[in-house]
């Protein structure tokens, strides 16, 4: 693993500044080239990098020899060839396990799950076998090689099986990590840096976002540090907090506020395990009170384990209870998508009622 | 069912039964009603493992041969017009289409009866027609309409029909396997001497669950009949690339195995009435149903990067299960080629009724999304307009009735 490590600190590693105020990732890259790119084509890049820096990296998973059901591995079956990028069977428990053996041999295995809703098969393996494999053996063998992405989300017309969310499943296991970038530059850095992570990482990609976000993307390798939240937006009343594409509806609840005189701050977590507690943290000691957005169910979602380490850590600073604005307890419907998503507006009144306690 | 009449089996054009506006299930409209036996050889041997085939001659009838015919015209068009309608954004989600399989439906429904049990996957629009689904159910649950089989919650991949022994439409790839022998086992224990069809796809086959779901048939000798319908993609991998031993049939190892050329309607009918047989004397088997689709995997699928328009319209000229008993027909002096053709623009009449019928049909009310997640008084209500509030019900107290205020998105 001593390679790993290496690799990962020979990068340039850019901190994200804390004074962004747009959507768009604010990794600086000033003199370097940087093309616009949409979320599929960053993720893309960050593959080409990885592959191209470590000769045993591997990508496999369904369909991911002709580029991928999003086009996301375009172009590496044929520059990297059909022994580093090549196309399983239809066995997601197989695929995983399969990883984590490769993993265990020294080698990056990124691993492709098609839908985050196809991940359950494989939940046993990753809870069970990776998530446990350092602990168990000592510390004489780990799968830190092994990065798991998988898109998920909402996408207007998903349906029960091509939209949920699944991450406060895997936020529960001590051993993993769970990454959820917000957009294309985000994806690309964090992404390299779940890959070049030295301990198994699972990256949920907003499907939404594939081809709607289009950003400017440095073109060089760069990585974005795990485990750091960012504000990307300051404010002083409330402090918002969600991750992935929930942030861009939570961007235009916090510009409504701000019309009626609420001022926002909203925090992008990026990483979910381990969460960055601080920052979010030292925000609501500022404002005084905290909403949490996600997809996901409300009940044992994410947004609880958020709503309860604050409540034990700015108790006395709370100026209102905890709100979180989240999905509904139903299965991700079907026709009655517009209902059961977290919306702008059902932020906006949790914003306001929360200001208004 | 129809009058009988007697007929020669002549060209004469008899008059077709009369029916309601339009008719919305596969009722039997018949230019010939006779059902004297003919016998016709299936285009293939049957491959066989660790059993003995049936005959290639398979009995069938001119009545038979006709409905045949018809029900599969009428699924090709369905799926056609599902084709259209996904893309004017009226289906919306995923849409995946049964095209060039026909025959594997049609086949088994003319081999078993409503109480044997049929399981299949996300790609079940026809097999729920050939269960006496009826058209304008199957539009309305695609454009997710109250009316629709699923009362509009479930999609084109949740399809059901309780009284036809139809357990569905599952989106899980081979998720239904177990699932299929489970009911197998009930049928078994409480006697009813019936099978269950437990469908899946070349995909599916190197799924996990098949092969736990094939050990517990086996050893508990299941009346179960595993259906692979290997239409050699699995989305977008052809089944070399994804199986060290794509002969799906002999997969079951100690489990007996059929493969069948799933384009031809009376092979399948053969080798679907042979199975049952099997299933119900001695446990599970498995039949490989060679057959191929000529869409994509969904309507997000182009079908033509992993495999060549010839390929596909190859298939279509020498394989097409339509054109199949088509020529049957004809050359059984059954029905003219006109006569077929005419039946065909009345099944186009039917199905653009039914799609302007569904069309009309209304969307379920917003309340719906919280009905069914449990048993009505005996798991939890959402409350306010947030829907946040949970209460847990007793099955004593009747939960007020739910807000119907809803917040606009």
């Amino acid at each position: 693993m001593a390679s790993l490590l290496g690799r990962f600190c020979r990068k340039l590693v850019v901190p994200g500044s804390a004074h962004g105020s747009r959507m768009v990732s604010t990794t600086s890259c000033d003199s370097e080239a940087v093309k616009s790119l949409n979320l599929y084509s960053a993720i893309n890049q960050a593959l080409h990098i990885a592959l191209e820096t470590d000769p045993r990296s591997y990508v496999f998973g369904e369909d991911v020899g002709f580029g991928g059901v999003f086009r996301c591995t375009t172009g590496l079956a044929e520059r990297f060839g059909k022994n580093r990028v090549f196309n399983t069977p239809l066995c997601e428990q197989g695929i995983v396990g399969f990883g984590i053996g490769l993993a265990a041999m020294g080698n990056r295995a990124v691993v492709e799950i098609q839908f985050a809703d196809y991940i359950y098969p494989a939940f046993d393996q990753i809870v069970n076998e990776a998530a446990k494999f350092r602990y168990r053996s000592g510390n004489q063998f780990n799968c830190g090689g092994l990065t798991i992405r998988a898109p998920y989300g909402a996408v207007g017309h998903g349906g029960h099986y091509h939209s949920q969310s699944p991450e406060a499943f895997f936020c529960h296991v001590p051993g993993i990590k769970v990454v959820i970038p917000r957009s294309p530059r985000e994806a690309k850095g964090l992404l390299l840096s779940s890959i070049r992570d030295p301990n198994p990482v699972v990256f949920f990609e907003p499907k939404w976002l594939y081809r709607q976000a289009v950003e400017e993307v440095p073109e060089h390798d760069y990585m974005i540090p795990l485990s750091q939240a960012e504000v990307i937006r300051e404010g002083s009343d409330i402090t918002l907090v969600g991750w992935g594409a929930q942030l861009t509806v939570m961007e235009q609840a916090c510009l409504d506020a701000e019309k009626e005189g609420i001022s926002c701050e909203l925090i992008d977590l990026k990483t979910l395990l381990p969460w960055d507690k601080e920052t979010v943290e030292a925000s609501v000691k500022k404002t005084g009170r905290l909403l949490i957005s996600h997809e996901a169910p409300i009940t044992g979602g994410f947004g609880a384990e958020i709503s309860a380490t604050i409540l034990e850590r700015c108790f006395l600073k709370l100026e209102a209870p905890v709100s979180r604005v989240c999905g509904l307890d139903t299965p991700f419907p079907l026709v009655f998508e517009p209902f059961y998503m977290p919306t702008k507006n059902k932020i906006l009144n949790a914003i306001k009622s929360t200001v208004n306690y | 069912m129809a009058l009988s009449r007697l007929s020669s089996r002549s060209t004469t054009l008899l008059q077709p039964l009369a029916t309601a506006a339009f008719p919305t299930s596969l009722r039997r409209r018949h230019i010939s009603t006779d059902t004297t036996p003919i016998t016709v050889e299936t285009s293939l041997p049957f491959t066989t493992h660790l059993v003995e085939p049936p005959s290639r001659a398979v009995e069938t009838s001119s009545e038979e041969l006709l409905s045949f015919f018809r029900d599969m015209a009428l699924m090709r068009r369905m799926e056609i017009a599902a084709d259209s309608l996904y893309k004017a954004k009226l289906i919306r989600g995923f849409c995946h289409l049964y095209d060039g399989q026909e025959a594997v439906a049609i086949g088994m429904e003319a081999a078993i009866t409503r109480r044997d049990a049929i399981i299949t996957s996300y790609r079940d629009h026809c097999t729920f027609l050939g269960r006496g689904g009826g058209l304008f159910e199957a539009f309305s649950e695609l454009m997710g309409r109250t009316t629709g089989c699923s009362k509009g919650k479930g999609g084109s991949m949740h399809f059901y029909k309780k009284d036809a022994s139809f357990y569905g439409g599952h989106g899980i790839v081979g998720a239904q396997a177990p699932l299929g022998c489970g009911l197998a086992f009930a049928q078994k224990y409480s006697k009813e001497e019936a099978v269950t069809f437990t469908l899946y796809g070349d995909g599916a086959a190197n799924q996990g669950q098949l092969f736990e779901a094939l050990n517990i048939a086996a050893l508990w000798d299941l009346p179960a009949v595993l259906v692979c319908e290997n239409n050699h993609y699995g989305m977008g991998t052809a089944e070399w690339r994804s199986a060290k031993s794509p002969a799906y049939f002999k997969r079951g190892d100690y489990v007996p195995g059929l493969k069948v050329d799933g384009m031809d309607a009376l092979a399948v009918k053969q080798a679907c009435k042979f199975a049952k047989e099997y299933a119900l004397k001695n446990g599970p088997i498995i039949l490989e149903m060679d057959t191929y689709r000529y869409h994509g995997h969904s309507m997000s699928d182009p079908g033509s990067t992993y495999r060549t328009r010839d390929e596909i319209s190859g298939v279509r000229q020498v394989r097409d299960p339509i054109d199949r008993v088509r020529k049957l027909i004809i050359s059984h002096d059954i029905a003219t080629e006109k006569e077929l053709k005419d039946m065909e623009k009345e099944v186009r009449k039917d199905v653009d009724a039914a799609v302007a019928q569904a069309k009309e049909s209304p969307i379920p009310k917003p309340s719906e999304l919280f009905t069914n997640i449990y048993v009505k008084g005996f798991g939890s209500e959402s409350f306010g307009a947030d829907r946040k509030e949970l209460r847990k019900c007793r099955h004593t107290k009747i939960i007020s009735s739910l807000s119907t205020e809803q917040t606009q998105a």
